[in-house]
């Protein structure tokens, strides 16, 4: 390595680079401008000790922040179709997609943990603002859906920690259909009568905030989060008016009635794990489901032989009783196999209700390790929300 | 009738028949009626050459056009007895959407739409057709009341979108839409939406999530304006004739991505042209498919809207 590559290069690339840390070691407050020492402010939940200000946190950071002992397993989100309309404006979609991907490590923006919240088993989306501006596409509507069914599957509450610009417009109509996809998806977890709850964070604004993100049991903010339909912006340029103080703010939409609590980062976890300990009776329906659990694996022990015959006319069943059994270790060729059951088990569903969990069971987004290279703490990126619908 | 930029020559045609007309009416022995003929023929063959291949741009004029049908007309045309019921029972009445009970051929029926308005002062009445929650809060009322009382839901979508004003942040523009559309998906009546012009984002997804989603030929629907999304990935609304193409807003596209179930044919020259012939064929689709689902078990329409969203784009759909 050159002299000029090595400390020339690298030199001139900070000179133009407008990063707020230049070395990672500073953070400079977004709403004071007051300089953190980066380890505070990391240990601090990216809260501001003089201002109150919340910065912007990635999936990993939440995750850790949430679930006890920072222990929990990431669900793979199902693959989507990739560029649907082959949209292309100043920039190719898939470029973008590319430079998002590259950037954060991630496939997209949504983001699916499963993990213990006071004990309890729960389910946490979240959606990470530094991937295109978190906007919704098929694949975060799609983590979204799994996410439910994941939470359903396990009796387990779902949380949600949303932060979207909006539609994924390069995605069009299908961006918009996502609205009552994942609205279908609260609706099955209120059918199963499973408690959800949504944080808001900065900024949730446009087509998220018209389904899943409105349609919570409770609604919780963080401190100072923008909330709205319309962006600020599109008012302003309508109306041709000033906007209120504080107008969209968590606050504010508190005060309005569309949001329970204003909750400070480091009081989160706290007041989730109260919420949703009182919401399932301390985890009843948890326990009664590995009860259950429990008494099929025995049945299943105790009909021994019998179960190992190819039986292939009960297909259902049997997918929701392997799946009951603790995992098998999952081979590729189970895949296939897999996803035919839960067609079919779909299908049973339809027929009949009440097999509700059991098809969702089958159905179920799968476990898988952490990606590697991923690096959502590297940093405090502020990425300008390019893919804003105005609506 | 407003004459949109594309249909100049075809307007230009228009003027110069009626023209010879009144020459030969008058007390001429010129005998103009070959000249006219030829003219009416060209004036035919440009119309139908033109509307069989308008750019998305273009379309999206025809959807805006002031002379298309309105939900009024609709309702007016295709049903009888239609009493439109008012207000959310909460905070007041928005004329943007207009619903209540109407006879569809001798049945009972709930119906709802935007109402853009056709005039300034009616357009102003109506607030253009861009619905504040209160608009969204009364649809729902309607839909919980057309399930209690068995009425199949029948919307017709025609907004640019919501309305983005203060109030309608501050009484929960969001929270209307999402339960409007949970409205929709929780029926178990039957539900027909059809997009009759502008299917503007949110503001219009909040009636359409439908067992059956129809679409007027020209007609667009899109997650944000052709000119909201140039002025964001483009950063000038100039270019909206391109985002409009990207988008893919016709209801040709979202037939084949699968998002919408059937296109409603227009007459020749689109529906400002002969408002009657489609509002008929409009009200012979509503007929056949209101029929078709009326068939189905009343436990599966629920489910099956359900499957039939969570479907679409996925990629074993493709």
């Amino acid at each position: 390595m050159s002299w000029l590559t090595s400390y020339v290069k690298p030199k001139l690339e900070r000179a133009f680079s407008q990063k707020e840390t230049p070395d990672n070691l500073w953070h400079k407050c977004q709403g004071c401008g007051e300089l953190i020492y980066m380890k505070d402010y990391l240990a601090a939940l990216r809260v501001c000790g003089n201002c109150n200000h919340h910065g912007r946190m990635g999936p990993k950071e939440r995750f850790d922040a949430l679930f006890d002992g920072s222990t929990y397993e990431t669900l793979e989100c199902p693959k989507v179709v990739e560029d649907p309309l082959k949209f292309r404006d100043q920039k190719r979609y898939t470029d973008r997609l590319r430079d998002a991907r590259s950037k954060t490590g991630d496939a997209d923006a949504g983001h699916v943990a499963v993990g213990r919240l006071g004990g309890i088993e729960t389910v946490a989306f979240v959606e990470n603002f530094f991937f295109m501006g978190g906007s919704m596409g098929l694949a975060v509507g799609e983590a979204f859906v799994a996410a439910a069914d994941a939470a359903i599957a396990r009796r387990a509450p779902l949380v949600a920690f949303v932060a979207a610009g909006g539609a994924r417009m390069q995605e069009g109509i299908l961006s918009l259909m996502q609205l009552p996809r994942t609205t279908v998806a609260v609706e099955r977890m209120k059918d199963a009568g499973l408690p959800y709850i949504v944080v808001l964070t900065d900024p949730t604004t446009g087509g998220v905030t018209a389904s899943f993100a409105m349609l919570g049991d409770v609604h919780l903010a963080e401190p100072g989060a923008l909330i709205g339909f319309a962006g600020p912006r599109v008012i302003k340029e309508t109306i041709r008016e000033t906007l209120p103080d504080g107008f969209q703010r968590a606050e504010y939409l508190k005060d309005h009635g569309m949001v329970d609590k204003v909750v400070a980062r480091g009081e989160m976890r706290a007041t989730l794990s109260r919420l949703i300990a009182l919401m399932t009776h301390d985890g009843a329906a948890q326990a009664d489901l590995a009860r259950t659990r429990a008494a099929e694996a025995e049945t299943a022990a105790a009909a021994g032989p019998a179960d190992e015959t190819p039986a292939a006319e009960d297909e259902p069943r049997k997918a929701r009783k392997a799946k009951a059994e603790k995992p098998r270790k999952t081979e590729r060729a189970d895949k296939t196999e897999r996803s035919d059951r839960a067609d079919k088990t779909d299908r049973a569903d339809q027929a009949g209700q009440g097999d509700r969990p059991a098809a969702q069971k089958a159905g179920a987004a799968r476990p898988a390790e952490a990606e590697p290279g991923r690096s959502d703490g590297a940093g405090d990126r502020d990425d300008p929300p390019i893919s804003r619908a105005a609506e | 009738m407003s004459i949109l930029d594309f249909e100049k020559p075809i307007a230009a045609l228009e003027n110069k028949i009626r023209e010879l007309r009144e020459i030969a009416g008058g007390a001429n022995e010129v005998d103009l009626d070959e000249e006219i003929g030829r003219l009416e023929a060209k004036h035919e063959r440009l119309l139908v050459e033109t509307y069989s291949k308008l750019s998305p741009w273009q379309k999206t004029m025809v959807a805006r056009h002031p002379g298309r049908p309105h939900f009024s007309d609709i309702a007016a045309t295709l049903f009888t007895e239609f009493e439109p019921l008012a207000g959310d029972r909460r905070y007041g009445e928005d004329l943007a959407i207009q619903g209540g009970p109407a006879r569809f051929d001798g049945r009972p029926v709930m119906i709802m739409g935007h109402e853009k308005g056709k005039d300034t002062d009616s357009r102003v009445k109506h607030n253009f057709g861009m619905a504040r929650p209160e608009g969204y809060r009364k649809a729902v009322r309607l839909m919980e009341m057309a399930e209690r009382f068995d009425m199949p839901v029948l919307t017709f979508v025609d907004t640019s979108g919501a309305y983005p004003g203060i109030g309608a942040e501050e009484r929960g523009q969001a929270e209307a839409i999402a339960r409007a559309t949970e409205a929709c998906l929780n029926l178990h009546v039957p539900m027909i939406a059809t997009i009759v012009g502008e299917g503007g984002s949110g503001g219009a997804m909040a009636l359409a999530a439908a067992n059956t989603v129809m679409m007027y030929e020209h007609a667009i629907y899109s997650v944000i304006s052709p000119e909201g999304c140039a002025s964001i990935l483009w950063r000038t609304g100039e270019k909206a004739q391109d985002a409009a193409s990207a988008l893919k807003i016709t209801a040709q596209d979202l037939e084949k991505l699968k998002v919408i179930d059937a296109i409603v044919p227009e007459p020749v020259g689109g529906a400002h042209r002969d408002p009657d012939t489609a509002l008929d064929t409009l009200g012979e689709r509503l007929r056949a498919s209101l029929g078709q689902l009326s068939e189905q078990p009343r436990d599966a329409l629920r489910p099956a809207r359900w499957d039939k969203f969570l479907a679409m784009g996925r990629l074993d759909q493709q």
